[in-house]
């Protein structure tokens, strides 16, 4: 058997490709997304609290 | 031991602590799902009776366990927040809650996706299918619950209570395929006697369970650190994390 | 607070209509003994669980076919007209959900496929029908549900 025969043979999934591929799609995008949203969120609570601090400041002097 | 915890449970001290250990749990994670996936998709040999389209066991069993799992998590956080008053087993309790809810939600896809070419149908009202699905209800009610409720201490224990009586729901689960006639095949790993699974396919399968767990975790830490920022935004070891850290 | 009772109803309903769905079907199916002792309901849809008896299949028209179920005890026979699963054979666990007839015959409107526990690769399950095979005292195939 040749490398694309058995690369072919790999992503047909022996007629069941569309329900296998489906799930690993399905399951990668919600990890990432799982992963990626609490980043993005830590780096905009910390900007947001930075710049509450600054005005803050800014009201403390005279 | 209780010194120990005490000041592991401070919030600046976890969120020192969880930025430090989040992303090597976060790398291992990486390495075992990727072992788990080669050992799962490429490595193990197709099924007697289902042929490839097993090999959904490996994202469909691991996401199972998973939601329950959370579930007790978030449970026993809750019970801890509600007795001893501790602010970051609430923190834990709340912000397991939505990935929880994405693992519930990935086992009921994936058996959906498996069901049909095997069982004949996407879904069917069996007592499994049908707790895991409360089982999903149950994580948008924390999470509603919590969001809804203005004030926020009510809103934690309000949140809290409701996670602790929905734990009712996870035997139920567990055993749903014993107590009644299902669809759903009795368990495979779980059973007491030895598990009735081909060494090939459980080795990758437990590979992919272990890194569910460390994705888990490091996903919490990560959210537990903002929830612990945006609770703590007027404490004084936020303002000198913030002060330090600003470029000016 | 408008907001906090609409959702709180909202999932309290949600629960209590799938508690009710589940109640109806907590029973998932009957088995052939069951419905030889007259349990089941005929005239109203039901469900039936058991393993295609081997040898029982039979092809008609088109997507016609007619196939016995057992649960060792009783076998209940099964009409059917459409897509079977893939699980589908001689032996396998299945579940057909229709209306018993007077001959106590079910026309099924739906054939679902029940599989088991057990994952291995072909050739281990081949060796080990054939050690059951070579042990005369072991039972022909496995019981259960």
């Amino acid at each position: 058997m040749t490398m694309t025969e058995s690369l072919v043979d790999f992503f047909r999934m022996g007629g069941y490709a569309f329900y296998v591929w489906w799930s690993y799609v399905v399951v990668t995008v919600v990890l990432a997304l799982n992963f990626v949203l609490p980043m993005l969120r830590h780096r905009r609570v910390r900007r947001d609290l930075a710049q509450e601090l600054r005005f803050a400041d800014r009201c403390d002097e005279p | 031991m209780w010194a120990f915890l005490h000041r592991f449970a401070s919030p600046p001290h976890f969120y020192r602590r969880a930025g430090a250990i989040a992303p090597w749990l976060g790398w291992i994670c990486l390495g075992l799902m990727a072992a788990g996936l080669y050992g799962g998709l490429v490595v193990a040999p197709p099924d007697y009776q289902q042929g490839e389209s097993y090999r959904i066991i490996f994202v469909h069993v691991p996401s199972a366990w998973m939601s329950m799992f959370v579930y007790v998590v978030m449970a026993g956080a809750s019970a801890i927040a509600l007795i001893w008053r501790i602010k970051l087993a609430e923190v834990i309790a709340i912000e397991s809650a939505p990935v929880g809810a994405s693992f519930t939600f990935l086992a009921l896809v994936t058996g959906s996706l498996w069901g049909k070419p095997m069982w004949g149908t996407y879904w069917v009202w069996d007592a499994r299918l049908t707790s895991e699905l409360i089982l999903l209800f149950l994580y948008f009610g924390v999470m509603g619950l919590y969001a809804a409720i203005e004030d926020r201490r009510t809103a934690g224990r309000a949140a809290g209570l409701f996670a602790i009586v929905g734990v009712v729901n996870i035997p139920i689960i567990h055993y749903s395929v014993e107590w009644w006639h299902t669809l759903h095949q009795g368990p495979t790993v779980t059973k007491l006697s030895a598990p009735s699974i081909h060494v090939s396919m459980l080795v990758p399968l437990l590979l992919m369970a272990v890194s569910f767990k460390l994705f888990y975790v490091t996903v919490l830490l990560h959210r537990a650190r903002c929830g612990v920022l945006e609770r703590g935004r007027n404490a004084g070891w936020v303002r000198s994390l913030l002060a330090r850290t600003e470029p000016e | 607070m408008i907001f906090v009772a609409l959702l709180v109803t909202g999932v309290t309903a949600a629960t209590s209509l799938v508690i009710a769905a589940m109640g109806e079907n907590m029973l998932y199916f009957y088995s052939p003994s069951q419905i030889r002792a007259g349990e089941a309901p005929s005239g109203s849809s039901i469900r039936v669980g058991g393993l295609v008896v081997d040898g029982s299949v039979q092809r008609g028209e088109g997507l016609e076919i007619s196939f016995a179920l057992t649960d060792g005890a009783a076998t209940v026979d099964v009409s059917y007209a459409g897509i079977l699963p893939d699980l589908f054979r001689e032996g396998q666990g299945i579940i057909a959900s229709g209306v018993l007839n007077a001959g106590a015959r079910l026309q099924a409107e739906e054939v679902l496929a029940k599989h088991d526990e057990n994952y291995m690769p072909p050739e281990v399950a081949e060796a080990m029908e054939a050690a059951k095979r070579s042990g005369a005292m072991a039972p022909h195939g496995s019981m259960r549900q």
